[in-house]
């Protein structure tokens, strides 16, 4: 069995070797004693010798701290991974509701609804969901009772402390939209803590709506587009959609359009989420409620996503 | 079903064979009774409907007259025209329930991209529709409907154009009824506009940062102002046909409260039963959805 030191003077041989190659995606097979198995990764070396992970679009997104250990998992039976969603957004309602048919406290509904989001999660990063946007707070949501709204504060504290370590792992970057001023002062360094933390990731982008208001977001965009009409940036003729876009709070993102969004709990509504963003989005308006969704519930919203045709206005040939 | 689809102004003539025998005047008799019973259950059902609460807007995205005609075998065109006799036909129950104003999804600005002779011939259907509509005796007369054609109406061609400012120069004294139909439209399309406007008007205040300089301060009553549909309030349901659940870039900014529903029966296939289906839904979960609209 070879000693530890000798496989990582190997590695470092193996990248060396690397470095002065073209860019290319090389896979290397080292053989680690300690496990006694062959263990593939794949990686883009480029001229400066930092290893990226390519993604779909042969671009380096520039991380080195996710590695593919593994493919990824098979989709369930009758879900096809060309037809999967790369962007899925998700309004997580029912969580009072379900508790009050359990004779429960709302917190409690809601701190089941935590089970669900951790579950999905871990199945979009397992199923190369690119990106995950998740509507945790509305700006309406401060009409709630103070009870609740500083229970709600309280959970997503706690959760993101408790959870960081594991989303991390799992190469999840977090982003997050919305009115942040609002949030209580703890909060907002949490949340901006974990940002920082998790911005190199890439398996799957975590965008967290938390304050968050729809035609607040269109507004601020309209108001960061008269500041630059202003001040001689740009003039009025050059406002366009595409402007709009780039001022939203989204576009950052490498796909800011949901192609799918799924709201639980049997309400028909998009309640001030994500509205121009939702343009040509496939929406799933599932039964169930947000803490009783599951794998199962999951696996029927895209099921349902891939057997629509998808137009944009035009037709099918 | 087909007792109470369509609006009782069956005309005698319209029943019987030109030849009068025995038969077929029994037949026609029994059609104008069925007629007749049809209308009887309809008003009953309205009037059992008003007892609550119904709503002042309704929004139609009007989708699958393409696949309409396929289905029954017709021309393209048909379909479109089945589906102009369902619009009028979904009109007539709206007003007569109480519904004030009524948008429907005509031709969106991505439609365009579609092939040329499906747009022409939609163009020249638009044209002659709207000449029915402005005639004496046509639904317009008969709810004093005030037509409102929303969108970018400079792309469409000088004929479409005209034929839409006459029609919203004719009917701009009436009050009763609204009917908005947006054409050459998409929302975001509408939010640029709108935009462009609030900040060409320069009608916002400015407020002084850090007492450095006035920054602009754009509300979202700015914005709302200069819609398209700010001559309507926003829409209390939204009705897409043929089971697409999706907006397809329709009414994004004045639906983030409305409920969706999508019916999976093509827009010609559209009945009264999904109305009175719709409303019912609408009005159990009237309450909350007020307690929702009145937050800031």
């Amino acid at each position: 069995m070879l000693p530890l030191r000798s496989s990582v003077s190997l590695e470092k041989k193996l990248l060396s070797f690397s470095r002065n190659s073209c860019p290319s995606t090389i896979t290397q097979s080292l053989l680690f004693p300690s496990h006694g198995r062959l263990v593939q990764l794949k990686t883009a070396v480029s001229a400066t010798g930092v290893a990226h992970r390519e993604d779909d679009k042969g671009v380096n997104t520039g991380t080195a701290s996710t590695w593919d250990l593994s493919e990824p998992e098979p989709l369930p039976p009758g879900l096809l991974r060309e037809l999967m969603p790369r962007h899925v957004a998700v309004v997580m309602d029912g969580n009072a509701r379900w508790a009050r048919r359990r004779g429960l406290p709302a917190s409690s509904g809601h701190e089941a609804g935590v089970q669900s989001l951790r579950e999905l999660i871990e199945l979009c990063v397992k199923w190369g969901i690119r990106v995950l946007t998740v509507f945790a707070f509305s700006s309406e949501n401060w009409f709630r009772p103070k009870g609740e709204v500083d229970f709600l504060m309280g959970l997503f504290e706690r959760v993101m402390e408790s959870e960081l370590q594991n989303i991390h792992r799992q190469g999840v970057q977090i982003s997050t939209i919305g009115d942040s001023s609002k949030l209580p002062k703890s909060l907002q360094k949490l949340l901006s803590r974990a940002e920082q933390y998790t911005k190199d990731n890439s398996q799957l982008h975590m965008i967290v709506a938390i304050s968050y208001s729809g035609r607040s977001d269109i507004t601020q965009a309209c108001k960061r587009i008269a500041r630059k009409v202003k001040d001689g940036v740009i003039c009025l003729e050059d406002i366009d959609e595409k402007l709009i876009e780039g001022e939203l709070e989204t576009s950052f993102s490498d796909f800011p359009s949901p192609d799918l969004l799924i709201r639980t709990s049997g309400e028909l509504r998009l309640s001030n989420f994500l509205l121009w963003q939702l343009a040509y989005t496939e929406l799933f308006f599932a039964q169930t409620l947000w803490p009783d969704f599951r794998k199962t519930e999951f696996v029927e919203a895209l099921h349902s996503f891939q057997q629509r045709q998808r137009r944009y206005g035009s037709r099918n040939s | 079903m087909f007792l109470i689809r369509k609006p009782c102004q069956i005309h005698s003539n319209q029943l019987c064979a030109p030849d009068n025998t025995m038969e077929k005047e029994g037949i026609c008799k029994f059609k104008q009774l069925f007629s007749y019973l049809g209308c009887f259950l309809r008003k009953f059902m309205f009037s059992i409907l008003s007892v609550g609460p119904i709503p002042d807007h309704i929004a139609f995205i009007m989708d699958g007259n393409r696949r309409f005609a396929k289905k029954r075998h017709l021309l393209e065109g048909d379909g479109h025209k089945a589906g102009y006799e369902s619009l009028i036909s979904i009109l007539n129950y709206c007003y007569q329930l109480g519904v004030k104003y009524i948008t429907v999804y005509a031709f969106s600005i991505e439609n365009f991209k579609r092939q040329p002779e499906e747009v022409q011939l939609l163009m020249d259907l638009m044209v002659e529709k709207i000449e029915d509509l402005l005639r004496n005796g046509s639904i317009v007369d008969k709810y004093g409907m005030r037509l409102y054609f929303v969108g970018n109406l400079g792309l469409l061609s000088s004929t479409v154009r005209a034929a839409a400012e006459k029609a919203m120069q004719a009917t701009a004294h009436n009050s009763r009824a609204v009917l908005l139909i947006c054409v050459a439209y998409t929302s975001s399309n509408e939010m640029v506009h709108a935009v462009n406007q609030a900040i060409r008007k320069n009608e916002f205040d400015s407020v002084e940062e850090e007492h450095i300089e006035k920054v602009p301060m754009i509300k979202i009553n700015d914005i709302k102002r200069h819609m398209y549909m700010s001559v309507a309030p926003d829409p209390d349901i939204v009705i897409r046909s043929s089971g697409e659940t999706r907006l397809s870039n329709f009414l994004l900014w004045q639906t983030a409260y409305s409920p969706l529903y999508s019916p999976t029966a093509l827009w010609p296939e559209i009945s009264i039963w999904h109305l009175i289906w719709v409303v019912l839904d609408f009005q159990r979960k009237y309450a909350y959805l007020q307690k929702k609209r009145k937050q800031p």
